[in-house]
Protein backbone atom coordinates (compact mmCIF):
# COMPACT_ATOMS: atom_id res chain seq x y z
CA UNK A 1 0.00 0.00 0.00
CA UNK A 2 1.50 2.98 -1.09
CA UNK A 3 -0.64 5.27 0.84
CA UNK A 4 -3.11 6.69 -2.51
CA UNK A 5 -6.65 6.32 -2.46
CA UNK A 6 -8.45 3.76 -4.11
CA UNK A 7 -9.69 4.49 -7.31
CA UNK A 8 -12.89 2.35 -7.13
CA UNK A 9 -14.58 5.19 -9.93
CA UNK A 10 -12.57 5.43 -13.90
CA UNK A 11 -11.62 8.97 -14.41
CA UNK A 12 -10.99 7.52 -18.03
CA UNK A 13 -13.09 10.11 -20.46
CA UNK A 14 -14.80 7.73 -22.31
CA UNK A 15 -15.83 5.60 -19.09
CA UNK A 16 -17.50 8.90 -18.15
CA UNK A 17 -19.52 9.37 -20.87
CA UNK A 18 -20.69 5.28 -20.90
CA UNK A 19 -21.85 5.94 -18.00
CA UNK A 20 -23.97 9.35 -18.66
CA UNK A 21 -24.74 6.72 -22.02
CA UNK A 22 -26.03 4.03 -19.39
CA UNK A 23 -28.02 6.59 -17.60
CA UNK A 24 -30.00 7.87 -20.54
CA UNK A 25 -30.92 4.27 -21.35
CA UNK A 26 -32.12 3.52 -18.07
CA UNK A 27 -34.05 6.37 -18.78
CA UNK A 28 -35.42 6.25 -21.93
CA UNK A 29 -38.54 3.97 -22.77
CA UNK A 30 -37.26 3.45 -26.25
CA UNK A 31 -34.03 3.14 -28.22
CA UNK A 32 -31.90 5.67 -28.80
CA UNK A 33 -29.81 6.35 -31.61
CA UNK A 34 -26.21 7.26 -31.94
CA UNK A 35 -26.91 10.74 -33.29
CA UNK A 36 -29.28 11.42 -29.97
CA UNK A 37 -27.52 10.04 -27.45
CA UNK A 38 -24.39 12.33 -29.30
CA UNK A 39 -26.86 15.37 -28.68
CA UNK A 40 -28.22 14.79 -25.21
CA UNK A 41 -24.50 14.19 -24.14
CA UNK A 42 -23.12 16.86 -26.40
CA UNK A 43 -20.10 14.87 -27.36
CA UNK A 44 -18.82 13.47 -30.49
CA UNK A 45 -20.90 10.34 -32.30
CA UNK A 46 -17.63 8.16 -32.76
CA UNK A 47 -16.80 8.74 -28.98
CA UNK A 48 -20.48 7.46 -28.18
CA UNK A 49 -19.83 4.26 -30.06
CA UNK A 50 -17.06 3.68 -28.45
CA UNK A 51 -18.86 4.25 -25.34
CA UNK A 52 -21.62 1.73 -26.23
CA UNK A 53 -19.15 -0.53 -26.86
CA UNK A 54 -18.04 -0.73 -23.50
CA UNK A 55 -21.52 -1.17 -22.31
CA UNK A 56 -22.06 -4.30 -24.64
CA UNK A 57 -19.21 -5.50 -23.01
CA UNK A 58 -20.30 -4.74 -19.88
CA UNK A 59 -24.70 -5.20 -19.83
CA UNK A 60 -24.10 -8.46 -22.01
CA UNK A 61 -26.09 -12.32 -21.42
CA UNK A 62 -24.27 -14.08 -18.95
CA UNK A 63 -22.49 -11.25 -17.28
CA UNK A 64 -25.64 -9.00 -16.26
CA UNK A 65 -29.52 -9.32 -15.45
CA UNK A 66 -29.32 -6.11 -18.16
CA UNK A 67 -28.07 -6.65 -21.53
CA UNK A 68 -27.91 -3.73 -24.16
CA UNK A 69 -29.14 -4.58 -27.48
CA UNK A 70 -28.77 -2.98 -30.81
CA UNK A 71 -32.76 -2.85 -32.72
CA UNK A 72 -35.20 -0.58 -33.89
CA UNK A 73 -32.16 1.52 -34.96
CA UNK A 74 -30.86 2.42 -31.62
CA UNK A 75 -29.97 1.13 -29.01
CA UNK A 76 -31.75 -0.27 -25.66
CA UNK A 77 -31.52 -2.07 -22.70
CA UNK A 78 -33.63 -5.61 -21.89
CA UNK A 79 -33.63 -7.76 -19.11
CA UNK A 80 -31.42 -10.85 -19.88
CA UNK A 81 -32.86 -14.28 -20.69
CA UNK A 82 -31.73 -15.54 -17.55
CA UNK A 83 -34.26 -13.25 -16.05
CA UNK A 84 -37.50 -14.23 -18.59
CA UNK A 85 -39.08 -16.65 -16.34
CA UNK A 86 -39.02 -14.34 -13.28
CA UNK A 87 -40.32 -11.46 -15.66
CA UNK A 88 -43.19 -13.70 -16.76
CA UNK A 89 -44.42 -14.48 -13.65
CA UNK A 90 -44.61 -10.52 -12.85
CA UNK A 91 -45.20 -8.46 -16.46
CA UNK A 92 -47.54 -9.27 -19.09
CA UNK A 93 -46.80 -9.18 -22.75
CA UNK A 94 -49.71 -7.49 -23.86
CA UNK A 95 -48.58 -5.90 -27.16
CA UNK A 96 -47.67 -9.46 -29.03
CA UNK A 97 -50.58 -11.54 -26.38
CA UNK A 98 -52.82 -13.40 -28.39
CA UNK A 99 -51.72 -12.09 -32.20
CA UNK A 100 -53.73 -14.01 -34.64
CA UNK A 101 -52.95 -15.61 -37.98
CA UNK A 102 -55.08 -12.67 -39.62
CA UNK A 103 -53.11 -10.15 -37.78
CA UNK A 104 -49.46 -11.64 -38.18
CA UNK A 105 -50.52 -11.40 -41.98
CA UNK A 106 -51.38 -8.22 -41.61
CA UNK A 107 -48.37 -6.98 -40.13
CA UNK A 108 -46.37 -9.26 -42.50
CA UNK A 109 -48.03 -7.12 -45.55
CA UNK A 110 -47.43 -3.80 -43.49
CA UNK A 111 -44.31 -4.30 -42.80
CA UNK A 112 -43.51 -5.36 -46.57
CA UNK A 113 -45.28 -3.02 -48.17
CA UNK A 114 -45.83 -0.23 -46.24
CA UNK A 115 -47.29 2.41 -46.27
CA UNK A 116 -49.95 0.29 -47.54
CA UNK A 117 -53.98 1.16 -47.21
CA UNK A 118 -56.93 -0.76 -45.83
CA UNK A 119 -58.15 -1.84 -49.61
CA UNK A 120 -54.98 -3.05 -50.37
CA UNK A 121 -54.48 -5.04 -47.56
CA UNK A 122 -58.08 -6.60 -47.63
CA UNK A 123 -57.01 -7.25 -51.70
CA UNK A 124 -54.25 -9.25 -50.83
CA UNK A 125 -55.84 -11.10 -47.90
CA UNK A 126 -58.81 -11.40 -49.69
CA UNK A 127 -60.90 -10.72 -45.97
CA UNK A 128 -61.99 -7.27 -45.43
CA UNK A 129 -58.83 -5.75 -42.74
CA UNK A 130 -60.57 -3.03 -40.68
CA UNK A 131 -61.00 -5.17 -37.42
CA UNK A 132 -57.56 -6.65 -37.96
CA UNK A 133 -56.06 -3.38 -38.79
CA UNK A 134 -57.83 -1.26 -35.96
CA UNK A 135 -55.97 -3.53 -33.37
CA UNK A 136 -52.88 -3.79 -34.39
CA UNK A 137 -53.13 0.35 -34.33
CA UNK A 138 -54.33 -0.60 -30.70
CA UNK A 139 -51.31 -2.45 -30.00
CA UNK A 140 -48.87 0.17 -30.99
CA UNK A 141 -47.56 -2.26 -33.80
CA UNK A 142 -49.02 -0.39 -37.10
CA UNK A 143 -49.93 3.43 -37.13
CA UNK A 144 -50.83 6.06 -40.01
CA UNK A 145 -48.27 7.32 -42.45
CA UNK A 146 -50.90 9.92 -45.03
CA UNK A 147 -53.54 8.71 -46.94
CA UNK A 148 -53.37 7.48 -50.85
CA UNK A 149 -53.35 9.93 -53.71
CA UNK A 150 -56.72 9.79 -55.65
CA UNK A 151 -60.19 9.87 -54.59
CA UNK A 152 -60.69 7.58 -52.31
CA UNK A 153 -58.05 9.27 -50.28
CA UNK A 154 -57.50 5.71 -48.00
CA UNK A 155 -55.35 5.75 -44.95
CA UNK A 156 -52.51 4.18 -45.11
CA UNK A 157 -50.29 2.63 -42.75
CA UNK A 158 -46.92 1.50 -41.64
CA UNK A 159 -45.05 -0.64 -38.79
CA UNK A 160 -43.87 1.53 -35.56
CA UNK A 161 -40.25 1.47 -34.12
CA UNK A 162 -42.76 -0.72 -31.55
CA UNK A 163 -42.72 -3.57 -34.16
CA UNK A 164 -39.30 -3.60 -34.81
CA UNK A 165 -38.65 -3.89 -31.25
CA UNK A 166 -41.25 -6.22 -30.13
CA UNK A 167 -39.51 -8.95 -32.93
CA UNK A 168 -36.03 -7.98 -32.49
CA UNK A 169 -35.03 -6.56 -35.25
CA UNK A 170 -32.96 -3.69 -36.36
CA UNK A 171 -34.63 -2.25 -39.02
CA UNK A 172 -37.23 -3.09 -41.06
CA UNK A 173 -34.02 -4.61 -43.71
CA UNK A 174 -33.54 -7.28 -41.14
CA UNK A 175 -36.50 -8.72 -42.61
CA UNK A 176 -35.38 -11.66 -44.89
CA UNK A 177 -36.35 -10.98 -48.72
CA UNK A 178 -39.77 -10.88 -49.80
CA UNK A 179 -38.48 -13.36 -53.21
CA UNK A 180 -37.03 -15.41 -50.84
CA UNK A 181 -39.94 -16.93 -49.07
CA UNK A 182 -41.56 -17.20 -52.54
CA UNK A 183 -40.62 -21.07 -53.48
CA UNK A 184 -43.80 -22.68 -53.27
CA UNK A 185 -45.74 -19.13 -55.30
CA UNK A 186 -43.37 -20.12 -58.22
CA UNK A 187 -45.51 -23.74 -58.27
CA UNK A 188 -48.67 -21.85 -57.36
CA UNK A 189 -48.05 -19.95 -60.74
CA UNK A 190 -46.84 -22.73 -62.75
CA UNK A 191 -49.80 -25.41 -61.94
CA UNK A 192 -52.61 -22.99 -62.44
CA UNK A 193 -51.13 -21.60 -65.65
CA UNK A 194 -50.53 -25.54 -66.81
CA UNK A 195 -54.36 -26.07 -65.83
CA UNK A 196 -55.39 -22.65 -67.23
CA UNK A 197 -53.76 -23.58 -70.86
CA UNK B 1 -76.63 -40.61 -44.12
CA UNK B 2 -75.44 -38.12 -46.36
CA UNK B 3 -73.26 -35.05 -45.40
CA UNK B 4 -75.50 -31.79 -44.59
CA UNK B 5 -73.75 -29.27 -46.31
CA UNK B 6 -76.03 -26.85 -45.18
CA UNK B 7 -75.85 -28.26 -41.60
CA UNK B 8 -71.75 -27.79 -41.29
CA UNK B 9 -70.73 -26.10 -38.03
CA UNK B 10 -68.35 -23.00 -39.00
CA UNK B 11 -66.52 -21.54 -36.33
CA UNK B 12 -64.96 -18.58 -38.38
CA UNK B 13 -63.66 -14.75 -37.00
CA UNK B 14 -66.85 -13.00 -38.24
CA UNK B 15 -69.47 -16.19 -37.77
CA UNK B 16 -69.81 -18.89 -35.73
CA UNK B 17 -72.68 -21.47 -36.34
CA UNK B 18 -74.21 -23.76 -39.31
CA UNK B 19 -73.41 -22.71 -42.90
CA UNK B 20 -76.88 -22.16 -44.23
CA UNK B 21 -77.34 -19.66 -41.68
CA UNK B 22 -74.00 -17.75 -42.83
CA UNK B 23 -75.65 -17.82 -46.35
CA UNK B 24 -78.85 -16.50 -45.08
CA UNK B 25 -77.04 -13.74 -43.34
CA UNK B 26 -74.85 -12.79 -45.92
CA UNK B 27 -78.20 -13.05 -48.62
CA UNK B 28 -79.99 -10.41 -46.02
CA UNK B 29 -76.78 -7.93 -46.03
CA UNK B 30 -76.25 -8.88 -41.96
CA UNK B 31 -73.01 -10.19 -42.73
CA UNK B 32 -71.12 -8.14 -45.43
CA UNK B 33 -69.28 -11.02 -47.66
CA UNK B 34 -65.77 -9.19 -47.17
CA UNK B 35 -65.80 -10.72 -43.96
CA UNK B 36 -66.32 -13.93 -44.54
CA UNK B 37 -63.42 -15.99 -44.42
CA UNK B 38 -64.13 -18.90 -47.37
CA UNK B 39 -61.02 -20.16 -47.64
CA UNK B 40 -61.51 -21.26 -43.58
CA UNK B 41 -65.31 -22.70 -44.80
CA UNK B 42 -63.44 -24.96 -47.12
CA UNK B 43 -61.41 -26.12 -44.86
CA UNK B 44 -64.25 -26.79 -42.52
CA UNK B 45 -66.20 -28.67 -45.28
CA UNK B 46 -62.91 -30.69 -46.35
CA UNK B 47 -61.95 -32.06 -42.39
CA UNK B 48 -65.78 -33.11 -42.37
CA UNK B 49 -65.33 -34.93 -45.46
CA UNK B 50 -62.20 -36.57 -44.36
CA UNK B 51 -64.12 -38.20 -41.25
CA UNK B 52 -66.09 -39.98 -43.33
CA UNK B 53 -64.72 -43.66 -45.29
CA UNK B 54 -66.67 -42.64 -48.17
CA UNK B 55 -66.37 -39.28 -50.84
CA UNK B 56 -69.94 -37.89 -50.51
CA UNK B 57 -70.20 -36.47 -53.80
CA UNK B 58 -73.41 -35.17 -53.80
CA UNK B 59 -72.52 -33.09 -50.41
CA UNK B 60 -69.78 -32.19 -52.73
CA UNK B 61 -71.41 -30.95 -55.31
CA UNK B 62 -73.64 -28.64 -53.36
CA UNK B 63 -70.62 -27.70 -51.65
CA UNK B 64 -69.04 -26.34 -54.85
CA UNK B 65 -72.37 -24.46 -55.93
CA UNK B 66 -72.76 -22.50 -52.30
CA UNK B 67 -69.13 -21.78 -52.21
CA UNK B 68 -69.14 -20.54 -55.75
CA UNK B 69 -71.85 -18.43 -55.37
CA UNK B 70 -70.44 -16.85 -51.80
CA UNK B 71 -67.08 -16.05 -53.62
CA UNK B 72 -68.60 -14.26 -56.77
CA UNK B 73 -70.51 -12.27 -54.20
CA UNK B 74 -67.57 -11.81 -52.12
CA UNK B 75 -65.50 -10.93 -54.72
CA UNK B 76 -68.07 -8.25 -56.34
CA UNK B 77 -67.82 -6.68 -53.00
CA UNK B 78 -64.48 -6.57 -52.52
CA UNK B 79 -63.30 -5.67 -55.91
CA UNK B 80 -66.29 -3.64 -57.71
CA UNK B 81 -64.27 -1.39 -60.01
CA UNK B 82 -62.28 -4.00 -61.06
CA UNK B 83 -65.02 -6.50 -62.90
CA UNK B 84 -65.32 -4.76 -65.75
CA UNK B 85 -61.36 -4.55 -65.82
CA UNK B 86 -61.28 -8.49 -65.21
CA UNK B 87 -64.05 -9.71 -67.50
CA UNK B 88 -62.30 -8.17 -70.67
CA UNK B 89 -59.39 -10.64 -69.39
CA UNK B 90 -58.54 -13.62 -71.90
CA UNK B 91 -58.76 -16.90 -69.71
CA UNK B 92 -54.97 -17.49 -69.90
CA UNK B 93 -54.55 -13.60 -69.03
CA UNK B 94 -57.24 -14.09 -66.34
CA UNK B 95 -55.71 -17.03 -65.10
CA UNK B 96 -51.78 -15.12 -64.86
CA UNK B 97 -53.84 -12.34 -62.64
CA UNK B 98 -54.91 -15.43 -61.04
CA UNK B 99 -51.66 -16.55 -60.01
CA UNK B 100 -49.66 -13.40 -59.64
CA UNK B 101 -52.41 -12.63 -56.92
CA UNK B 102 -52.10 -15.79 -55.17
CA UNK B 103 -48.45 -15.79 -55.02
CA UNK B 104 -48.64 -12.63 -54.01
CA UNK B 105 -50.59 -13.90 -50.78
CA UNK B 106 -48.25 -16.69 -50.64
CA UNK B 107 -45.33 -14.67 -50.14
CA UNK B 108 -47.30 -13.00 -47.29
CA UNK B 109 -48.34 -15.71 -45.54
CA UNK B 110 -45.04 -17.51 -45.72
CA UNK B 111 -43.90 -13.88 -44.33
CA UNK B 112 -45.85 -14.18 -41.36
CA UNK B 113 -45.40 -17.41 -40.42
CA UNK B 114 -41.41 -16.25 -40.27
CA UNK B 115 -43.03 -13.10 -38.15
CA UNK B 116 -44.47 -15.56 -35.92
CA UNK B 117 -41.55 -17.77 -35.39
CA UNK B 118 -39.48 -15.18 -34.58
CA UNK B 119 -41.85 -13.71 -32.15
CA UNK B 120 -41.78 -17.55 -30.66
CA UNK B 121 -37.73 -17.14 -30.57
CA UNK B 122 -38.00 -13.25 -28.95
CA UNK B 123 -40.25 -14.64 -25.96
CA UNK B 124 -37.65 -14.62 -23.54
CA UNK B 125 -37.07 -11.04 -24.51
CA UNK B 126 -38.45 -8.40 -21.67
CA UNK B 127 -38.08 -4.68 -21.87
CA UNK B 128 -39.69 -1.69 -20.63
CA UNK B 129 -42.47 -0.44 -23.06
CA UNK B 130 -42.91 2.95 -23.43
CA UNK B 131 -46.69 5.00 -24.15
CA UNK B 132 -47.72 6.42 -27.03
CA UNK B 133 -44.68 8.36 -28.35
CA UNK B 134 -43.54 5.07 -29.51
CA UNK B 135 -45.80 5.37 -32.35
CA UNK B 136 -44.98 7.91 -34.92
CA UNK B 137 -47.34 11.01 -34.67
CA UNK B 138 -49.37 12.26 -37.91
CA UNK B 139 -50.93 15.66 -37.90
CA UNK B 140 -54.32 15.38 -39.74
CA UNK B 141 -54.89 18.92 -41.07
CA UNK B 142 -58.57 20.00 -41.54
CA UNK B 143 -59.31 21.63 -45.17
CA UNK B 144 -59.70 25.21 -45.57
CA UNK B 145 -63.08 26.64 -43.37
CA UNK B 146 -65.05 29.68 -44.55
CA UNK B 147 -65.93 31.72 -41.01
CA UNK B 148 -69.15 32.34 -42.22
CA UNK B 149 -70.10 28.37 -42.83
CA UNK B 150 -68.93 27.85 -39.55
CA UNK B 151 -70.79 30.51 -37.71
CA UNK B 152 -73.33 29.46 -40.12
CA UNK B 153 -73.40 25.91 -38.34
CA UNK B 154 -72.46 26.92 -35.08
CA UNK B 155 -75.91 28.74 -34.95
CA UNK B 156 -77.84 25.56 -35.97
CA UNK B 157 -76.39 23.93 -32.85
CA UNK B 158 -77.12 26.80 -30.72
CA UNK B 159 -80.88 26.58 -31.60
CA UNK B 160 -83.06 24.27 -28.66
CA UNK B 161 -84.31 21.30 -29.79
CA UNK B 162 -87.98 20.96 -29.84
CA UNK B 163 -89.06 19.17 -26.82
CA UNK B 164 -90.00 15.57 -27.17
CA UNK B 165 -93.54 14.95 -26.35
CA UNK B 166 -93.79 11.88 -24.03
CA UNK B 167 -98.06 11.85 -23.56
CA UNK B 168 -98.33 8.61 -25.71
CA UNK B 169 -96.76 6.72 -22.83
CA UNK B 170 -99.42 7.79 -20.19
CA UNK B 171 -101.32 5.49 -18.53
CA UNK B 172 -105.55 7.14 -18.59
CA UNK B 173 -107.12 4.53 -15.34
CA UNK B 174 -110.86 4.88 -15.76
CA UNK B 175 -112.18 5.22 -12.63
CA UNK B 176 -113.26 1.46 -10.95
CA UNK B 177 -117.02 3.44 -9.39
CA UNK B 178 -117.55 3.32 -13.59
CA UNK B 179 -117.31 -0.50 -14.01
CA UNK B 180 -118.99 -0.73 -10.47
CA UNK B 181 -121.98 0.81 -11.62
CA UNK B 182 -121.84 -0.74 -14.68
CA UNK B 183 -122.25 -4.23 -13.34
CA UNK B 184 -124.45 -3.54 -11.03
CA UNK B 185 -126.82 -2.18 -14.11
CA UNK B 186 -126.13 -5.37 -15.64
CA UNK B 187 -126.76 -7.72 -12.42
CA UNK B 188 -129.85 -5.90 -12.23
CA UNK B 189 -131.16 -6.90 -15.68
CA UNK B 190 -129.64 -10.42 -15.61
CA UNK B 191 -128.50 -12.75 -12.82
CA UNK B 192 -125.88 -14.04 -14.53
CA UNK B 193 -123.72 -12.73 -16.91
CA UNK B 194 -120.11 -13.60 -18.26
CA UNK B 195 -117.23 -11.04 -17.72
CA UNK B 196 -114.88 -11.86 -20.59
CA UNK B 197 -118.06 -10.79 -22.80
CA UNK B 198 -118.67 -7.95 -20.50
CA UNK B 199 -115.15 -6.41 -21.19
CA UNK B 200 -114.54 -7.68 -24.59
CA UNK B 201 -113.63 -4.75 -26.71
CA UNK B 202 -111.84 -2.41 -24.08
CA UNK B 203 -108.67 -1.57 -23.56
CA UNK B 204 -106.13 -4.12 -21.71
CA UNK B 205 -106.01 -1.26 -18.84
CA UNK B 206 -109.70 -1.00 -18.89
CA UNK B 207 -109.92 -4.78 -18.32
CA UNK B 208 -107.65 -4.52 -15.68
CA UNK B 209 -109.79 -2.04 -13.65
CA UNK B 210 -113.17 -3.78 -14.86
CA UNK B 211 -111.51 -7.16 -12.79
CA UNK B 212 -110.64 -4.44 -9.92
CA UNK B 213 -114.33 -3.61 -9.98
CA UNK B 214 -115.30 -7.19 -9.69
CA UNK B 215 -112.94 -8.45 -6.77
CA UNK B 216 -114.19 -4.98 -5.21
CA UNK B 217 -118.25 -6.08 -5.89
CA UNK B 218 -116.93 -9.84 -4.66
CA UNK B 219 -115.69 -8.37 -1.34
CA UNK B 220 -118.35 -6.64 -0.55
CA UNK B 221 -121.02 -9.68 -0.96
CA UNK B 222 -122.74 -8.55 -3.65
CA UNK B 223 -121.57 -10.80 -5.92
CA UNK B 224 -120.43 -14.57 -6.49
CA UNK B 225 -117.96 -15.54 -8.94
CA UNK B 226 -117.15 -18.77 -10.97
CA UNK B 227 -114.60 -20.52 -13.51
CA UNK B 228 -114.77 -24.46 -14.52
CA UNK B 229 -110.86 -23.86 -14.76
CA UNK B 230 -107.93 -21.73 -15.10
CA UNK B 231 -108.18 -19.24 -17.77
CA UNK B 232 -112.10 -20.22 -18.32
CA UNK B 233 -114.45 -17.39 -18.80
CA UNK B 234 -115.58 -15.70 -15.47
CA UNK B 235 -119.30 -16.24 -14.39
CA UNK B 236 -120.75 -13.42 -12.06
CA UNK B 237 -123.66 -14.26 -10.47
CA UNK B 238 -125.62 -12.01 -8.09
CA UNK B 239 -125.45 -12.93 -4.60
CA UNK B 240 -128.67 -14.09 -3.27
CA UNK B 241 -128.87 -15.66 -6.46
CA UNK B 242 -126.04 -17.76 -6.19
CA UNK B 243 -127.33 -18.45 -2.53
CA UNK B 244 -130.98 -19.73 -3.63
CA UNK B 245 -128.91 -22.15 -6.10
CA UNK B 246 -127.22 -23.79 -3.48
CA UNK B 247 -130.16 -23.79 -0.90
CA UNK B 248 -132.34 -25.47 -3.64
CA UNK B 249 -129.72 -28.13 -4.74
CA UNK B 250 -129.14 -28.70 -1.02
CA UNK B 251 -133.17 -29.56 -0.64
CA UNK B 252 -133.16 -31.69 -3.99
CA UNK B 253 -129.90 -33.42 -2.40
Amino acid sequence: MDGSPLRLISTNPVDTLARTVEALLVVASQPLTVDEIAEATADDPERVETALGLLGERFREGRSGIVLEHVSGGYAFRASREAADACARMFERPVERNLSQAAMETLAIVAYLGPVSRPEIARIRGVAADSTVAGLVERGLIAEAGREAGPTGAVRYRTTPLFERVFGLESLAALPRLDDLGAEAEEIRTRLLTIAS
Amino acid sequence: MGLAVRDLELDLDAFEGPFDLLLALVVKDQIAPAEVDVAGIIVAFVERLAERDELDLEACGEFLVLIAALLELKARYLFPEEEAELAELEPQEAAEELARRLAEYRRMKEAARWLAERLDGERERYFRLGPAPLAPVFERRLADQDPARLAQALRGLAVEPPKVSLSHMALRFPPVGQFLERFRAVLRRRRVFDFDTEVHGLSRVEQAVAFLALLELRKSGEIALAQARPFAPIRVTRAEQERNLQWTAARSA
